[in-house]
């Protein structure tokens, strides 16, 4: 991915329009994107590594992205369609293998919109140009008196019409237009950008036909549960698998080989009862008599683990952003504000546990997975066997849920280890309680923050630190300090502080860290927008009012002058502009009846506004307590700017989902360790969100918006636990500074 | 050998009796709709009706299967159409789309017993579905869709679907081999629907 981000996008395409294929990729070789655009022995048009068009006019195009809920499968490939006015009935959506011509299929980060929405447009508008100009040499008319239109080329002066099935193999021997010189759609006229349009999974989704990775099927395949050392790094010291392969229809008990740090994604290691059904497999694996050495994580405990975090955050740390002297400043103050927060490991806990059927034979692995990176499956399960990147086909499943998880497919590689050791395909499914004990865990925080405030209460002065371990750990133990993580919420604060200070300090973690839904701004939201709503508590003013004013002037804030780093990619039209987080925090004040809301026993609102994957949010939380501290929130007002959007449903879709994802993670979520061990096993011990936990309305305004398009997935998440706790303190006067909320006491 | 009913279809099974039926379902039959979420009987994911009611297929073992009728997402209507997975298209309900089978079985058996659900009925019977994505306000709304819808159709004089899915047990559709093995099961909870 980073190398698509390096390159400026236009060269790259430059070149590999001349090689005859829209590609996104610095990886791919001419010749393979030349063979990828060849005329097919079928009579099917091949125009591009993404586009089909047979004969009969239907169109299949290739959805490269994972799908696990956001839709993207379908809306990638719609502004291929909608650029060359194709008909949605007659379109085919493949998923696509992992496959480095295609560019980066890591589908995580809210970005697939951002890096592919130009790449599709320009596919869509080439293939349409293709076609008009393959009608018009046939008729013998000038080009631009045709017009593609609902799957058709049609030439209005004389009524002609030719299906673009009809034109498939015309156009295959028009030459490839020069990007330069590509005309784009006039967004007036589209029929499903920027609308609402159904996904294309929606009718297998309600009938049960849809294909997750829990439900990959190879003929001939075994299935496969995994008993693993309870404490991360722990090795084996001896087993028996004697009684487990008495079980009926366990056929053997193999082992994985043990991993070390760095953890990357490589299998945990463990041993494996292999059988013939899903049911055998998990009793045989109840019988195994398993010994662990615990190695150096054996004594590991969350709450030790946590106070040692915060510790840490009461130090000074490594400096990560300076503006003025906030030293200097805390001695002028009127008065001064501290506050410590802290927030624990989360899981992803998606409905599918990880799951995969893969296949070695003859030095090859196939595999089909749930995930949500199929290069990456290449790499691992390449790496795990000696095998060549280039010898591992990785077929991409739906994903029931994933939220980061599955961008790590360390159960892809259990499933082709096993089958090179079975000599069969072999199924590895996770339990939920492999799923919750084995995780990419979202980091757990400890932040210390500081306010020297003037006699209005404004800040004069603002120190904020935060410790964390970070995501790099998982590739180098040594990294300890926090990298990119700092840029979700920590360095990019906006608000128009004179004097103001961001630390960090170092931490190791005792099992494997990943990146879970919107990341470390998760706990860096919770943290700035609690404190926030503290100071304007202490200063006695509204929320709304004091949030606004330390937004200050309407202004786009340059991070790299400052010489931080702001999720902006760098680039300038992504450059943080504090009028546009002002707009989404008007509209959804307004929208839940801020500023004419009286109180109530028990009930009241809190916001928070916060941008997080170049996506501007806010959300106000409606919510009550009732005389025995259960939480009812009776709804949630979300606006948002996320620049150009392609399906408005989707969109409001994800941040309803948000809205409800970051309920769990502040209300409830938490994994503990003692011993080393996870505590959590499944649902009954870690909650999420049930309907009648969940916010009860939700409702999504959408900024209309030309600006380039921002992420969708994730930001709706982080807004949420302080937007909660706000309003928990505006409605009980108790200030939530640990999450989960649950574990204080509310009345 | 147990025998039951799956779909409308006649099936045996003389394995393990103690083998839930969610494994059953989906390793033997082949019939993946029902999900595996927790295996515990906390998540909903593996929702059937068993004889016309909601159960957990990964908390009902074979042994208490035998000579019942069981009734899976893929039997649930013939062409997919029944009230509540129109109204779960209508309101674009699915993201991920792994938990619905079992919030659409849960929900039919809901509207069986109470076909004008309150939002408090509503929240009592699908509590024990979890969505991980966050559906629940969409689901919310789908049911009270398709509740409406069979109030409006019932009313009507015709109309084809409700006419197949209200007409007394043992009634054979004129539709090929493939359709018929997807005809609804019915018996009393999905008759009403």
């Amino acid at each position: 991915m980073s190398e698509i981000r390096n390159l400026s996008r236009r060269t790259l395409l430059g070149q590999m329009f001349s090689a005859g294929a829209f590609v996104l990729a610095a990886r791919v070789a001419p010749e393979n994107a030349l063979a990828a655009a060849t005329k097919s022995s079928t009579g099917d048009w091949h125009p591009n590594l993404w586009l089909t068009l047979s004969p009969d006019g239907m169109l299949t195009i290739l959805a490269h992205r994972s799908e696990m809920g956001t839709g993207v499968r379908s809306s990638l490939p719609a502004v291929v369609a909608e650029e060359m006015d194709a008909d949605m009935g007659r379109v085919h959506i493949e998923q696509a293998i992992g496959d480095a011509r295609l560019g980066s299929q890591d589908t995580d980060g809210s970005c697939s919109i951002r890096l592919f929405l130009t790449t599709m447009h320009e596919v869509g508008a080439s293939a349409r140009t293709m076609l008009v100009n393959a009608a018009a040499a046939k008729w013998g008319v000038p080009a631009a008196d045709c017009a593609a239109k609902n799957h058709q080329v049609v030439h209005a002066a004389s009524g002609k019409a030719l299906g673009f099935g009809e034109l498939a193999a015309l156009a295959a021997a028009q030459p490839t237009p020069d990007p330069k010189s590509l005309v784009f759609k006039d967004p007036a006229s589209y029929k499903y950008l920027g609308k609402d349009f159904p996904i294309t999974d929606l009718d297998d989704m309600v009938r049960g036909r849809a294909v997750f990775g829990f439900d990959a099927h190879m003929d001939g395949m075994l299935h496969a549960s995994i008993e693993r050392s309870p404490v991360i790094g722990g090795k084996l010291k001896s087993y028996d698998g004697a009684e487990a392969l008495k079980v009926k229809g366990v056929r053997q008990v193999v082992t994985i080989a043990h991993s070390d740090p760095p953890w990357l994604f490589k299998p945990l290691g463990g041993v494996a009862v292999v059988g013939d059904s899903t049911w055998a497999v998990m009793q045989g694996r109840k019988k195994l008599k398993v010994e662990w050495e615990p190695g150096p994580n054996g004594s590991a405990d969350s709450v030790a683990f946590r106070a040692g975090l915060m510790e840490t955050a009461r130090k000074p740390g490594k400096v990560v952003r300076n503006i003025g002297d906030v030293d200097a400043a805390f001695t002028r103050a009127a008065k001064t504000v501290e506050a410590e927060y802290t927030t624990p490991l989360l899981a992803h806990a998606s409905m599918e546990p990880p799951a995969a059927v893969a296949e070695f034979k003859d030095g090859k692995v196939v595999a089909w997975a749930a995930t949500q990176n199929p290069q990456a499956v290449q790499d691992t399960v390449a790496a795990a066997l000696g095998i060549k990147k280039a010898d591992v086909t990785c077929h991409v499943t739906l994903l029931g849920g994933a939220f980061g998880r599955k961008s790590k497919p360390d159960y892809v590689a259990e499933a082709a280890i096993l089958s090179k050791q079975c000599g069969k395909p072999v199924k590895v499914a996770w339990s939920r309680e492999d799923d919750l004990r084995f995780d990419y865990y979202h980091s757990t925080a400890a932040m210390y923050l500081k306010a020297g405030l003037d006699e209005r209460g404004n800040p004069l002065a603002w120190l904020q630190r935060s410790v964390f371990p970070p995501l790099m750990t998982l590739y180098d133990p040594k990294a300890i300090y926090p990298s990119f993580e700092l840029s979700l919420g920590w360095t990019d604060v906006p608000f128009d502080f004179k004097n103001h200070r961001a630390e960090s300090g170092p931490a190791s973690p005792p099992l494997r860290i990943g990146w879970l839904r919107s990341v470390a701004s998760i706990y860096h939201a919770f943290a700035v927008h609690s404190f926030l709503d503290e100071l304007a508590h202490t200063a006695g003013r509204d929320p709304v009012e004091y949030l606004l004013a330390q937004l200050g002037p309407d202004r786009k804030i340059d991070f790299k002058a400052q010489g931080v780093a702001s999720g902006s990619d760098g680039k300038d039209e992504y450059a943080y502009d504090t009028a546009r987080l002002r707009r989404v925090i008007e509209i959804a004040a307004d929208k839940s009846g801020w500023a004419k809301r009286k109180p109530a026993k028990g009930r009241a609102l809190g916001i928070c506004a916060h941008r997080s994957f170049l996506t501007y949010v806010a959300s106000v939380v409606d919510l009550e307590v009732d005389d025995k501290g259960g939480i009812k929130i009776h709804r949630v007002d979300t606006a948002l700017d996320a620049g150009r959007i392609v399906n408005a449903d989707r969109v409001r879709s994800q941040f309803e989902g948000a809205a409800v994802f970051g309920t769990s993670a502040a209300l409830m979520g938490e994994i503990s360790f003692r011993n080393g061990r996870v505590t959590q096993s499944n649902f009954h011990n870690h909650p999420v969100a049930r309907m009648s936990e969940a916010p009860r309305e939700t409702h999504v305004y959408i900024v209309p918006s030309d600006a380039p398009p921002a992420g969708v997935g994730e930001p709706g998440v982080p807004p949420m636990a302080p937007a909660i706790c706000n309003a928990i303190f505006a409605a009980t006067g108790k200030r939530i500074r640990e999450l989960p909320v649950r574990k204080t006491k509310l009345v | 050998m147990i025998q039951l009913t799956v779909n409308r279809k006649s099936r045996s099974f003389d394995g393990d009796p103690e083998m839930p039926l969610l494994w059953f379902l989906r390793d033997e039959l082949q019939l993946t709709g029902t999900k595996y979420g927790c295996g515990l009987g906390l998540c909903g994911a593996c929702t059937v009706h068993l004889d016309g009611k909601a159960v957990r297929s990964c908390q009902t073992p074979m042994k208490a299967v035998a000579g019942k009728k069981v009734t899976t997402i893929e039997g649930l209507a013939v062409n997919g159409d029944h009230a509540l997975q129109s109204a779960w298209k209508q309101h674009n309900v699915p993201q991920c789309g792994y938990c619905q089978s079992g919030q659409i079985m849960q929900a039919a058996s809901l509207l069986h017993e109470k076909p004008h659900p309150s939002d408090a009925d509503i929240d009592a019977a699908m509590d024990g579905n979890i969505c991980r994505c966050g559906t629940y306000q969409r689901i919310r709304a789908a049911i009270k869709t398709a509740a409406a819808a069979k109030t409006a159709t019932l009313a009507a004089p015709r109309q084809e679907r409700v006419e197949l899915a209200a007409a007394p047990p043992g009634i054979k559709l004129p539709s090929t081999e493939s359709a018929s093995e997807l005809q609804p099961e019915l018996v009393a909870g999905e008759a009403a629907l």
